[in-house]
């Protein structure tokens, strides 16, 4: 291990999207000498920094707070929580205002003369995001995956260990803490830009004792062109959808009939035409997200009058809820020394079941990202130099320490094609059924316990195995978590159980690696309490 | 997926490499970047934002181009104004105005139904949205 790249610092931030991002500017601020290593490179890793996002930006005012947290209790299945939706309204307009005044993001001014700070274009934002880390003094390691972390003899976390894929050399960072900002899942859908969501954050924080909770809120799909990565569900508000045959597919939508779209898609093609989007529409979308028009410009579709093909990306817990259990208002998990933030985190403390996506993430991301910076600082300082240099062992176990013989390098290349059997078909993931979901999950039950007796590779490969654990392992805790959900709430719909139950007016938390268990939440100061 | 390295237009900044968040390039022998592991490209387009001298084209399907496909052809990309599109349309490059200042989207309406009628939206018991 002579040629490994040994690093030190107070805290280590894994992930450079928005939270990773924040956490890095936050903890820097705090005193903090910060290292942030991103698996592609910060600024342009990740859905944000490729495509655009609202953000949950609302004036402090009682009444459209208010306003604000209430439209979602229902959709949420109230299982979101007043105190931390108050809690990310009022970091969201600091940041917001932070980006606007001290990052100088160029945000449109409507027509009272008022900068529009309700939306941010990726590309910009995440540029925007980089210079401002590097000028807080973050040292960046672009293109260098964590795969596993480091705890000390009590079991807090103490660092982590990785590969510089550009470098080809493994690097390990000794640190006071580490914020957990690495993404969700996305099951390699090609969602656009989620590609290096492949759970990897999850599986570490589980290895070091970490839980889960809300995993059964997975089941995010989004509209793209079908040949396309680029998702905009958003905009097909403006559409009709056909069948191949030119009828129209009754009852489909963008929302309200995205399952009709997914039933369809199963046996036949679906088609649609942006038809209802006026001149001025029009024009307005083509600013408000440059890159929806890439793939009909560049392949000679008119979108407004052309019928294309269309498909569903699995978006996974990029866009679902679920993610690492919180325990503490700064994104502290139950493991000393783990911060977690953005998409890794559990989203339903200000989602409930009901989808992130847009404004809440983006909002929950640079909040959470926030909170998590600043108290992984201050924990860092109360360990002090002694932090860095403790006795560690190395946490990873699946694809890194295999317990039978190694296999082939390229191993994990069959273990990606059973997440694209098991996880992306609408069938099992999206319209949910006992019947499909329990083969589903023994599939990927075996499959875990081949690939933690053989998934072994080195170099590049390591990072390809381990993100194909990685994935595994999610799966199995949403398909557990779904099936152990015997209801329909938020964004998790069962076939089987269609309608809401009260009794179930909980948050199911999950957790372990080879066996996996379930177990109702009771943590909750502020749980909706709208009748359930 | 990226498709065209245009070796005329490339001055070896090695941008490209350094910001593809897959990591699909190399830099060749000969200088200039490669595509290296194409099948990593997940279509996002992020090399060609910060290519700064329009060098770079990715095609929009997620899987390869037919090999027939006139966007293999860098003088079509040019003739057709497509090859920085992308840069141009987000307000990219020296002189030109960011996109996100002028980034005012559509007032989206209510999600519509197919097949029902004219100004009925969807029902209360709505699937999942994802923006």
């Amino acid at each position: 291990m002579t040629d490994t790249l040994q690093l030190s610092a107070d805290v280590l931030i894994i992930g450079g999207g928005p939270a990773g991002t924040w956490a890095a500017i936050k903890a820097a601020r705090a005193g903090a000498d910060v290292i942030l290593a991103d698996k592609g490179y910060c600024g342009t890793s990740g859905p944000t920094a490729s495509g655009g996002t609202g953000v949950w930006y609302v004036p402090p005012r009682e009444d459209a707070r208010e306003a604000a947290m209430n439209s979602r209790d229902k959709m949420g299945g109230y299982l979101a929580d007043r105190d931390w939706m108050r809690r990310v309204l009022n970091q969201t307009w600091d940041n917001m205002n932070e980006l606007a005044d001290e990052g100088k993001y160029p945000f449109p001014v409507g027509p009272d003369g008022q900068q529009l700070r309700r939306g941010l274009q990726g590309p910009e934002y995440m540029r925007i995001q980089r210079r401002r880390v590097k000028k807080a003094g973050v040292r960046i390691l672009d293109h260098s995956p964590v795969l596993e972390l480091l705890t000390d003899t009590s079991g807090a976390v103490a660092g982590a260990s990785g590969y510089r894929r550009q470098e080809r050399v493994d690097y390990t960072v000794r640190a006071g803490a580490v914020v957990m900002a690495s993404g969700g899942c996305a099951f390699l859908s090609k969602a656009l830009g989620t590609n290096v969501d492949t759970g990897d954050g999850a599986l570490m924080a589980a290895e070091v004792g970490a839980e889960l909770s809300g995993m059964e809120f997975s089941t995010a799909y989004a509209i793209a062109p079908e040949f396309s990565t680029v998702t905009k569900t958003a905009y097909y508000n403006f559409a009709t959808f056909y069948r191949e045959d030119g009828s129209v597919l009754e009852g489909a939508g963008s929302q309200g009939g995205r399952s009709v779209i997914a039933r369809t898609l199963l046996s036949e093609r679906v088609f649609c035409t942006l038809d209802a989007a006026k001149p001025e529409d029009q024009a307005a979308m083509r600013l408000g997200q440059v890159n929806f028009f890439l793939p009909f410009d560049r392949m000679g579709i008119d979108p407004f009058t052309d019928r294309f093909p269309i498909t569903l990306l699995l978006e996974g817990t990029v866009r679902g809820t679920g993610g690492v259990h919180v325990v503490g208002e700064n994104g502290e998990t139950s493991v000393p020394g783990l911060y977690v933030a953005g998409d890794v985190a559990t989203r339903e403390l200000i989602c409930g079941g009901f989808t992130g996506g847009g404004s809440h993430n983006s909002a929950w991301a640079m909040s959470s990202g926030a909170w998590a910076g600043r108290a992984a600082a201050i924990y860092a300082a109360s360990v002090g130099q002694w932090g860095k240099g403790r006795s560690v062992r190395s946490a990873g176990e699946a694809a890194l320490r295999p317990s039978g013989t190694p296999g082939r390098p390229d191993g994990f290349k069959d273990i990606v094609q059973v997440i694209r059997d098991q996880v992306h078909p609408y069938d099992k993931n999206y319209l949910r059924h006992e019947d499909r979901l329990t083969p589903a999950l023994a599939a990927l039950d075996d499959t875990w316990r081949e690939l933690r007796s053989s998934l072994f590779a080195s170099e590049g490969d390591a990072v390809n195995a381990r993100s194909a654990a990685a994935m595994i392992a999610h799966a199995r805790w949403m398909y557990t978590s779904a099936l152990a959900r015997t209801e329909s709430r938020g964004m998790h719909k069962r076939q089987d159980y269609r309608e809401l139950d009260p009794a179930q007016h909980h948050r199911l938390l999950v957790g372990g690696l080879d066996e996996l268990w379930t177990a109702p939440s009771t943590w909750s100061r502020e749980l909706a309490s709208v009748a359930s | 997926m990226i498709e065209v390295v245009s070796a005329d237009r490339c001055i070896e900044c090695d941008k490209c490499i350094e910001v593809c968040p897959t990591n699909v390039f190399d830099r060749g022998d000969a200088g200039l970047p490669v595509i290296a592991r194409q099948s990593d490209c997940q279509t996002c387009f992020m090399c060609e934002a910060y290519c700064p001298v329009d060098a770079l084209f990715v095609a929009p399907t997620s899987g390869p181009l037919p090999a027939d496909s006139p966007l293999h052809d860098e003088e079509h990309l040019v003739a057709t104004g497509l090859l920085g599109s992308y840069r141009k349309g987000i307000g990219w490059g020296h002189g030109r105005t960011p996109g996100a200042l002028v980034a005012i989207g559509p007032s989206l309406p209510p999600p519509r139904i197919s097949g029902a009628p004219a100004g009925s939206s969807a029902p209360a018991k709505s699937a999942p949205l994802t923006a």
